[in-house]
């Protein structure tokens, strides 16, 4: 089975890239207008202030949207779940739910999620989320 | 521009539709564009200007022995024919051409000479999306649908209804790829492709193009076909990533490009006669009633389940069959716009008495970009 697409890292995203493989999920404020947003970009996409800075968000967010894939998909067992988190800063990102079946019954809209770290190769750690409490 | 000074003079589709192995990808533009050049009475010789996607521009003005002084390669998605349409009636209000053809052409069945579809790893889809198993674009664009269906309390048997109602109107087209009456019970049975959408709730996969010619309203009058004027067109786009959308509920893109286009046309909601919105899934058309501003917020699924946009009903739309039932090559706005004109000059297989005003409207990529048009059967 072929592999999951992994990222390749830009010099604008390294510092997500990075935190990921620290155990940390890093979002960007904006010092001129407070905006948290997300995906990395070395400006703020509300005012474009280039003074922004990069903070270890909660990881913690609630269950947006989701699809359950149920067609072959390189690096993938379906059915599977591409789920978007509403993270509590406010940003959303697409993600999988692990710890969780892939079900619509067990995968709730606004349940809460917490991040969790899957490494994938030496440089490369993706962000994931369980059902908050879930075991790891 | 003002309203009406721009027409479409030539408009046509691929001779054959659905699987046609022996063309190539840029042959189907080329069929549509000699099928149009015919409609039009027009040679290559007075054709100045080009637009296309899919393939660029160069390749098909080179193609076709076409020598263009204006050129527009504007690629968009599948509503990248409604953005050629708005910047080609800039182009020649404005003096910069005379004649511009726009065309279409996808072996997106077939896949003969088709364009690769690649996702970049270092774009921001590729970092941030294709790691979590997206798969085109029935991984992507329905993820919104859960959010739609929890914010308003839409039934699934409700959006299932787009498919139904789109398939009578498919059973009145010889050229629909999919003609048999469905149920609503037959679109939740079918197979799951991605959850809550289904196989029926999904479009066609199917080679195919289709091409227009638009010139100055002056000169329309001397055209073999009945003309059909512009009155106005919008645009936008919005974001490459459907995880990134403003609000899952609707269609920023699509709100700014129906907003323009209504406004420049200086029609109203009630002037319309006949509507096309892009259907590569089945909730777009309710999506696209709602940010057009035909029915308020979260009543698209409702409208269409009480049968307003079916046969006989006050909104005729999608009157083709849609991507859904008609033909879905994977730019399938080319053919929303095909199925307006031939509504306006009053040639459509399933012909809605007396269009005066037609609104054609698009999306590109998941909900990514957007182009509407407003055609009419008199220049105001």
């Amino acid at each position: 089975m072929a592999e999951r697409p992994l990222p390749a890292i830009t010099p604008e995203t390294r510092h997500f890239w990075e935190g990921t493989r620290a155990g940390e999920l890093r979002l960007q404020r904006c010092v001129a207008c407070a905006h948290v947003y997300f995906p990395p970009r070395p400006f703020c996409p509300q005012c474009a202030s280039q003074e922004v800075t990069a903070f270890r968000a909660s990881g913690r967010g609630k269950l947006y949207s989701y699809v359950i894939h149920h067609r072959p998909t390189p690096g993938f067992t379906p059915p599977y779940a591409i789920a978007i988190v509403e993270l509590d800063e406010g940003p959303r990102m697409m993600t999988n739910i692990v710890e969780s079946p892939q079900t619509p019954e067990a995968l709730q809209l606004d349940m809460a999620l917490e991040v969790v770290f899957e490494r994938m190769t030496d440089e490369i750690t993706l962000p994931m989320f369980k059902p908050t409490g879930a075991p790891k | 521009m003002k309203p009406g000074d721009v027409a479409i003079v030539g408009a046509a589709e691929t001779t054959k539709l659905g699987v046609i192995p022996d063309m190539s990808n840029i042959q189907l533009h080329a069929d549509a564009a000699l099928n149009a050049m015919r409609d039009a009475g027009l040679k290559p010789a007075d054709i100045d200007g080009i637009a296309c996607a899919g393939e660029i521009p160069t390749n098909v003005a080179h193609y076709l022995g076409l020598v263009p002084k204006w050129v527009d390669g504007t690629a968009v998605g599948g509503c990248s024919f409604m953005l050629h349409v708005r910047h080609a009636c800039a182009a020649i209000s404005s003096g910069m051409c005379n004649a511009v053809l726009i065309t279409h052409g996808e072996s997106g069945k077939s896949r003969v000479g088709a364009i690769p579809r690649t996702i970049l790893p270092a774009s921001l889809q590729g970092q941030f999306e294709a790691p979590y198993g997206i798969m085109g674009p029935p991984t992507m664009f329905p993820i919104p649908v859960l959010r739609y269906m929890k914010t308003y309390g839409v039934t699934i048997e409700q959006i299932a209804m787009v498919a139904v109602v789109q398939r009578e109107w498919a059973a009145k087209n010889p050229r629909a790829m999919m003609k048999d009456p469905i149920t609503v019970s037959d679109v939740l049975s079918s197979r799951l492709i991605a959850y809550p959408f289904r196989l029926l709730m999904c479009c066609l996969v199917t080679d195919g193009g289709g091409a227009l010619i638009l010139t100055s309203a002056d000169r329309a009058k001397d055209f073999p076909q009945r003309p059909v004027y512009i009155l106005g067109t919008g645009e936008s786009v919005e974001t490459p990533m459907i995880s990134q959308m403003e609000d899952f509920t609707s269609s920023r893109a699509f709100r700014v490009a129906g907003k323009q286009a209504f406004d420049s046309a200086g029609i109203q909601h009630s002037d319309v006669d006949h509507l096309m919105i892009y259907d590569a899934f089945a909730h777009l058309p309710i999506y696209g009633l709602e940010d057009l501003g035909f029915v308020p917020r979260g009543e698209g699924a409702a409208f269409i389940a009480a049968r307003n946009t079916a046969p006989g009903g006050p909104l005729p739309l999608n009157t083709n069959g849609g991507g859904l039932s008609y033909t879905h090559t994977g730019m399938y706005g080319m053919f929303a716009l095909q199925e307006s004109v031939r509504q306006v000059r009053g040639s459509a297989p399933a012909q809605v008495k007396d269009v005066q005003v037609a609104v054609c409207h698009g999306v590109g990529g998941m909900f990514a970009s957007s182009g509407t048009v407003v055609m009419a059967d008199r220049r105001p």
